[in-house]
């Protein structure tokens, strides 16, 4: 047997921040990269005395979330307690849902597939642990309290992933649609979208899950599928030696490329959840659920189906387009503007996204929507060559302004005028006899020696297809 | 001039003196002052008594009358806290060594709403830590002496607010009821206490025992004045989400309105086995002075009493399991430095903890635990339910209902401490009350042939203050003792 004869089993909890002004049950500011404890209050600090009161925004953006992914809002959902000690957790334990979360079932489309979801409940995020940094004494450890009861949303999918490949994808999906949403950041760098993986193994054809390996510190996509398809290969081979899955919690070293095991089911630990006797069960009346359904943004899998019904784009453009919330508004203010949607998806897609390559992200690209639309317009009118449009799209790249004086500017004006396209042919050919003769000896390739030559000679000025006429005709 | 015993006034009529010019906010605080340092060695109702800020609240409030305005209702009044509301700049320990020299960077929304009422704040009372107990011999710092009977405990856990108001060593104080903490020691201690409607008081800054029954509440020498008292701390407090959004009721005439026709419910399960005879005997009488003020009594049943005390054993040491996980010797408060994290912890824990604290965090914690949860905490969610639904049916039908307070007078120090059981036990008349939420009062009814302080218990429906206000108001007429102070020597 080997790793073909499993079927790996795997299902993702990812936490995601919320994107609100203060933090879950405070009025603290959600911020971060802000030095140490300047966001902290004595709620967050977790005085004695102090109690919790829930942040509104942050329901809102949960229930966002959920009616967007299918789920069921629950008209009342109820804050647990989850105890542990630990110094980053300022209370002894962090607010959460327990038994009754705000969203249940709900999947992510991927692709043309869609995996099932458990729910998506509300909880507080705990300090950081800095080990090392300015005001941090070597050998000690310190605690920033900036992060303490800002809002998360964790989110359970159900175990149905089957491969690595498809935790990525399904991943990527649910990253796509928070930041769509606009409900988290996304930045995983950051931590404000985080992600721990449920793996087990089972003999294929076999009903019955394996023992689960929680992994965490999956910190990119690359090391969602890294982490996976390491912790499935270990798993069969352990299987394979003889021995067996005992249920632990495993850390992934991206470095090293491997996962070390943090605790057993025996050092788990008891959280023994209750209900927060300081927060009263969370009502959820039908009308905000409505209100909220009504704004709701168009989703990347409805976009993508949009533009190819509508716009009559390819798969792969529409894709592309619907990738990416803020590149997907650009595109649609570019079509706002009056542009043809396909030549606006062709310079979009890639000439601009080429142009991106360099780094810049969509919302600080130059080039207006408005001005891509005009090159646009020029280039159907025949005013300027395509090739000529690429020159200037370069030049409002790197310096903004408006086309049209770019194209006086340049001097950009398109031949379109039989007699001097003529001239410059009759030249040419005058200028290549032997190229003349291999044409006429049957070799079409040369063709686009010609074409080349002439528009050389008049600058790039030459309208394409008038050119390509009057060169076929002169060569006989 | 006679020199008039400020201190043996009531609170409203020490308002009305200040009020009206008759003595200054600052001679009023002096005198006080001077009675706590006189005192209080003997009594140990004080854990912190502030001077200084006493004496320039007082001040401020002179000038302001001075200029004409309207200090409000407690003007002037000297008021102790006790030492488990936050203060801000002024030490809060909760009768806890884990807590000493912790400084609160804020003041609890009662501090700020009795601050905002004219109140003097003369300093924080002595109590159990972090409220369990019923004797406050739980403080880490001492125990108090009931004025009564120096030999004697005061109750608790609001211990030395009720010695602190029977002593006259304050105007009134602020106590906290999470199982009587209030009602018990304002009973043998000779004072008013009164637990109000949960979510009536907020508990913003009120340091959490069990936060599901904790309720904050006055301890005065009178009813009127504890129904002054009760108002200026209630209202809605945005900062507490399980404070209720309603206004707060004029409550001070409610003393003086008698209760003619008043329907009271005697429940039967009160008067059984335990209960001393004088106690029944002094609660009996306040029966009769209701019948005589025009009340029609009836007996009544209160089911699953049996089951109060287990049930909220069982949720009050799951809730401060939970409360308490929060001193870990990380952010403030006392540290045992340790080699590493784990250690430090168990260390800071060990030493910061007393024992009664210890046992409940133990209980609470086992009855939470994964495969226990079903058999104990919920149940007794189940049980509570069950005893709210009692209250609710008897009080279905009647206004009130009466009882006594506590089994016993005040017991002696030491009598207890060493059998917890014993001590939960003396909370059998009151704790029903917080499962319910309802409110309740302890009113001085009488004393026992030794000269000891006995009160009688009225708790009424969630937020009719009221009319447990009325009946207790009677009662103390009836009782004529108001007057009746304890013999301190050493006293001005």
């Amino acid at each position: 047997m080997g790793v073909q004869d499993f079927e790996p089993v795997i299902g993702l909890e990812v936490h995601a921040q919320l994107k609100t002004a203060t933090k879950l049950f405070c009025s603290c500011r959600n911020t971060f990269g802000e030095a140490p404890n300047t966001h902290t209050c004595p709620i967050c600090l977790g005085h004695p005395g102090v109690l919790p009161v829930l942040n509104r925004r942050a329901v809102e953006l949960a229930v966002k979330l959920g009616l967007a992914l299918g789920a069921t809002i629950r008209a009342k959902s109820v804050f647990a307690r989850k105890n542990y000690f630990y110094p980053d957790l300022p209370k002894g334990y962090q607010i959460s849902q327990f038994d009754l979360p705000v969203c249940e079932g709900g999947r992510i489309p991927v692709g043309d597939r869609a995996f099932g979801l458990t729910r998506i409940h509300m909880e507080e995020d705990a300090g950081k642990l800095l080990h090392e940094g300015p005001g941090v004494t070597a050998g000690t450890s310190a605690v920033d309290f900036n992060r303490s009861s800002v809002p998360l949303v964790e989110i359970v999918g159900e175990p149905e992933l089957r491969s690595a490949a498809d935790a990525k994808a399904y991943l990527e999906a649910l990253h796509r649609i928070v930041v769509y949403l606009d409900v988290c950041d996304g930045n995983m760098e950051e931590g404000s979208f985080r992600c721990d993986a449920n793996v087990s193994v089972r003999p294929k054809g076999q009903e019955k899950f394996g023992t689960r390996i929680e992994l965490k510190n999956l910190n990119s996509f690359h090391n969602v599928e890294k982490a996976i398809e390491y912790e499935i290969e270990r798993q069969v081979a352990e299987i394979e030696g003889g021995g067996k899955i005992t249920q632990e919690t495993r850390n992934w070293n991206a470095d090293k490329k491997q996962s070390f095991a943090m605790r057993s089911k025996e050092e788990a630990h008891d959280y023994r959840y209750f209900p927060d006797p300081d927060l009263i069960p969370l009502q959820i009346p039908l009308e905000l659920v409505e209100r909220v359904r009504a704004s709701l943004p168009e989703l990347p899998t409805a976009k993508v189906e949009r533009y190819k019904r509508e716009l009559g784009l390819s798969q792969y453009d529409a894709d592309v387009l619907a990738s990416d919330a803020a590149k997907a508004r650009y595109y649609e203010a570019v079509l706002a503007k009056g542009a043809d949607a396909k030549q606006a998806a062709n310079w979009v897609s890639g000439d601009l996204f080429a142009l991106m390559k360099d780094g810049t992200p969509i919302a600080d690209v130059k080039v207006t929507p408005d001005a891509l639309a005009t090159l646009i317009a020029r280039i159907a009118t025949g005013a300027i060559s395509g090739k000529q449009a690429k020159d200037v799209l370069a030049e409002l790249y790197a310096n903004g302004g408006n086309p049209d004086a770019i194209i006086a500017a340049k001097g950009m004006v398109q031949i379109s005028d039989s007699a001097v396209l003529g001239k410059i042919v009759d030249e040419v050919i005058a200028a290549n006899p032997a190229q003349v003769a291999k044409y006429q000896g049957g070799d079409q390739r040369i063709l686009g020696f010609f074409i080349g030559q002439c528009m050389k000679a008049s600058g790039g000025k030459a309208n394409p297809k008038l050119l390509d006429e009057i060169v076929r005709s002169k060569l006989g | 001039m006679a020199v008039v015993d400020l201190t043996a006034l009531s609170l409203t009529d020490l308002v009305a003196k200040v009020k009206a010019k008759e003595v200054s906010a600052a001679e009023v605080a002096a005198a006080y002052l001077a009675r706590v340092r006189a005192l209080d060695a003997s009594i140990g109702a004080y854990l912190l008594v502030d001077g200084e800020g006493a004496t320039a609240a007082a001040k401020a409030i002179d000038a302001r009358i001075a200029k004409g305005e309207d200090c409000g209702p407690l003007a002037g009044a000297p008021i102790a806290l006790k030492d488990i509301f936050t203060t801000a700049g002024v030490k809060t320990t909760c009768g806890s060594k884990i807590l000493a020299g912790y400084v609160p960077p804020y003041d609890a929304t009662v501090v700020k709403k009795l601050r905002a009422a004219g109140a003097v704040i003369l300093g924080k009372t002595n109590m159990d830590e972090f409220a369990m107990g019923s004797s406050t011999e739980n403080s880490a710092f001492m125990p108090t002496k009931n004025p009564w009977d120096l030999t004697r405990t005061p109750g608790g856990s609001s211990g030395g607010s009720a010695a602190a108001v029977a002593a006259d060593l304050c105007a009134a104080a602020t106590g906290t009821d999470t199982g009587g903490s209030i009602r018990q020691p304002a009973s043998v201690s000779g004072v008013v206490g009164m637990k109000p409607t949960y979510g009536r008081v907020s508990r913003y800054g009120m340091i959490a025992f069990a936060s599901s029954l904790d309720q904050g509440g006055p301890l005065a020498k009178t009813v009127r004045d504890a129904a002054r008292l009760l108002e200026s701390m209630s209202g809605h407090d945005p900062l507490d989400s399980t404070s209720a959004d309603r206004p707060v009721p004029k409550l001070e005439d409610a003393a003086t309105k008698g209760v003619k026709g008043l329907k009271v419910g005697v429940p039967k399960e009160y008067f059984g086995k335990g209960l001393d005879p004088e106690v029944e005997s002094v609660v009996r009488g306040a029966i009769d002075s209701l019948r005589s003020a025009g009340a029609t009594i009836s007996e009544v049943s209160l089911k699953h009493t049996e089951y109060a005390v287990a049930t909220y054993y069982i949720v009050a040491t799951a809730e401060a399991s939970s409360n308490l996980a929060r001193y870990d010797g990380v952010r403030y408060g006392a540290r045992v430095e340790a080699g590493n994290l784990t250690e430090m912890y168990a260390k800071t824990r060990d030493a910061g903890f007393g024992a009664e604290v210890k046992r409940r965090i133990l209980l609470g914690t086992y009855v939470l635990s994964a495969g226990y949860y079903d058999a104990y905490y919920r149940k007794a969610m189940q049980a509570r339910t069950l005893i709210r639904r009692a209250y609710e049916s008897v009080l279905a039908d009647h206004d009130v209902i009466l009882g006594p307070v506590s089994p016993t007078p005040a017991f002696r120090l030491g009598e207890k401490t060493a059998d917890p059981l014993a001590m939960y036990l003396s909370d059998i008349y009151t704790i029903a009350v917080n499962l319910a939420g309802l409110p309740g009062i302890s009113v001085p009814a009488g004393f026992s042939t030794s000269g000891l302080p006995i009160g009688a218990q009225i708790v009424g429906r969630a937020w009719d203050e009221e009319t447990v206000l009325r009946a207790a108001g009677a009662i103390e007429a009836a009782a004529g003792i108001a007057s009746r102070k304890p013999v301190l020597n050493g006293a001005a």
